[in-house]
């Protein structure tokens, strides 16, 4: 097990350096990364001005060490746009995040098991495809239309809800249906297959034949063998979700991260952007890391091996 | 082929996932020489008019937008750009997620293990972000769009043909070709492509359902393809502003990209019963 954290922990490290390598050229894939923070009309000496101050007239080996030593210590330069330092703006906004985070997957697991496991347990009847056309759906338009259509619906026409902004209860229930729909839909389909393909198997057949409750059988066997695959698909696609916490919260004037970075690459401030990316790459990989280390949980089998 | 086509048919879900993919690629390839009006045409006179179906009178079936153009004819001639970009972006994903999959399969040694820590360096990165702020950086076009969205989404072309892979180069037909003296690239591409064909196909339906929402959502930010061009999510971005008087701006073109990747969706979904099953497990 200590073996098996270490290589996981060593891996992880080695993905965020290359995150790191990433973002370092992002600014610079279009040559001259200070034609991006100054206005086009800058005159050349201006420019010269800002390549010094900011070290882009170094080798590009000595400019990325320089980055990757200060980001070590959380530092990513100034903003350029608010004055602070790119970081603190934005692990300011993460709390907005994490809960509209918290309360879209809260939703989207109170929907999602009930009905998967509903699926599964009435395997082709209507209301297994009933489950399949809708996460189908589900998955079939854009977030920010989802949100547009709901401010029409709840503020405009029915005025219940909001339309933005943050603070209280109300302000929180519509970004977080938006956010919750598309995990729903990914979360109800993936755990209803892998439920009818542990149902099929030996063990829930033996469990059967000695007359273990079918309710115990689907709760107790099943769910828990068949939330490995599931969890896995769902570490993969923290990244996709937290693309989609990007629009949902540009959409409703929600504070968080995203709509953070949205402005930020709108007022090309690249340093906040660098921030951003690193910060959320870093969230991403801790969670696939809990992933891995929750099999073990799951599965007896898995805690020691590997 | 006849009998895939038989057994394709026999759900008629996914015949009409295909009659709606038609009518789009339909659209998409004759869209300007179809429509009433040009899509670019401004009328202030008939500025914010709504659908017929409202009981108004007027030329405009689906009403028109805050510049007095036609709506209808821009959801027509809008269609180009999701299908081509769509289409375009998934055949450079595929190109580059297949060819690092075969390599990584085959010599699992080294490439196996750089192309897991890329996919992994890659799915680490919030996909949406990372196209926003490379578009910012390069700056909006119809083919840097496609070119961002094509390189950020081979991972699980990777991933899937990798795996599959790792099983083939275990069997007699591949060995024997590798004792036989037969090139590398030749074995790759004669003996290991084919046998991975089916799952690439799959990938591919409902990866250009994603692509349509990823480009969408592009346009929705004004980061996608520039506004001279009518596009689905610059039409929506356009019709938020008159939500509270003018709903259907804002409502069709949405209307547009959810039945276009309903389709899509509904066509991938039975290909991938029909033709790997298995890949049911490995959900995108």
């Amino acid at each position: 097990m200590a073996d098996f954290l270490i290589s996981r922990l060593l891996y992880a490290a080695a993905v965020l350096l290359g995150v790191s390598v990433a973002v370092f050229f992002l600014i610079r894939i279009g040559g001259d990364p200070s034609a991006l923070f100054l206005p086009p009309e800058a005159p050349v000496e201006e420019i010269e001005r800002f390549r010094r101050l900011m070290g882009f007239d170094r080798p590009l080996a000595v400019q990325y060490f320089d980055f990757l030593g200060r980001a070590l210590q959380g530092d990513f330069g100034m903003s350029l746009r608010y004055d602070q330092p790119a970081m603190k703006l934005v692990l300011e906004r993460v709390p907005a995040t994490l809960q509209l985070g918290a309360m879209a997957l809260l939703m989207s697991l109170v929907i999602s098991i009930p009905l998967a496991i509903l699926a599964a347990a009435k395997h082709g009847s209507a209301i297994d495809r009933a489950s399949l056309l809708a996460s189908l759906l589900g998955q079939s338009f854009p977030a920010f239309w989802l949100a547009i259509m709901l401010i029409l619906l709840f503020s405009e026409t029915f005025r219940l809800l909001p339309p933005s902004g943050r603070g209280t209860w109300q302000q929180l229930i519509m970004p977080a249906i938006v956010l919750a729909t598309y995990s729903t839909a990914i979360i109800t389909r993936l755990l209803r297959s892998s439920m009818i393909e542990v149902l099929q198997s030996d063990y829930v057949r033996t469990a059967r034949g000695k007359g273990v409750k079918e309710s115990r059988i689907i709760l107790s066997h099943a769910l828990r063998n068949a939330a490995i695959p599931t969890l896995t698909v769902i570490g993969l696609q923290v990244g996709a979700l937290l693309g989609g916490a990007v629009i949902t919260e540009e959409v409703f004037a929600y504070p968080g991260v995203g709509r953070l970075a949205i402005q930020a690459i709108a007022n090309r401030d690249f340093t906040v952007v660098q921030a951003f990316v690193v910060l959320m790459a870093a969230l991403i990989v801790t969670i696939n890391l809990l992933v891995d280390l929750s099999y073990g949980l799951l599965d007896p089998r898995l805690r020691k091996g590997k | 082929m006849r009998d895939f086509l038989k057994r394709y048919s026999s759900s008629s879900l996914a015949m009409v996932g295909l009659a709606i993919v038609l009518v789009a690629v339909f659209a998409a390839a004759f869209g300007p020489w179809l429509v009433p009006f040009d899509p670019n045409t401004q009328d202030i006179l008939q500025r914010l008019k709504p659908p017929l179906w409202r009981g108004t009178d007027g030329m405009h079936l689906l009403g028109t937008d805050a510049l007095g153009r036609d709506i209808f004819s821009r959801i027509i001639v809008g269609a180009r750009v999701s299908i081509l970009v769509g289409v375009s972006a998934v055949v450079i994903s595929s190109i580059v997620g297949v060819t690092f999959g075969l390599i990584a399969g085959y010599e699992d040694k080294y490439a196996g293990r750089v192309l897991m820590m890329l996919t992994d360096i890659q799915l680490a990165i919030p996909f949406m972000v990372l196209a926003l702020a490379v578009a910012a950086v390069v700056g909006p076009s119809l083919w840097n769009i496609i070119a961002i969205l094509g390189l950020t989404n081979w991972v699980q072309y990777a991933r899937v043909v990798r795996a599959e892979c790792l099983v083939l180069r275990e069997r007699e037909f591949v060995q024997a070709a590798h004792m036989m003296g037969i090139s590398t690239p030749h074995i790759l591409t004669r003996h290991l492509l084919p046998n991975v064909m089916s799952s690439v196909i799959v990938i591919s339906s409902l990866l250009v359902a994603k692509m349509i929402i990823f480009e969408s959502s592009l346009s929705f930010l004004g980061l996608g393809v520039p506004p001279a061009t009518p596009t689905w999510g610059t039409m929506i971005a356009e019709g938020r502003n008159y939500i509270g008087n003018a709903w259907w701006v804002a409502t069709i073109p949405g209307v547009a990209i959810f039945v276009t990747v309903m389709g899509t969706n509904l066509v991938g979904d039975r290909l991938r019963d029909l033709l790997d099953p298995r890949l049911r497990q490995v959900e995108s």
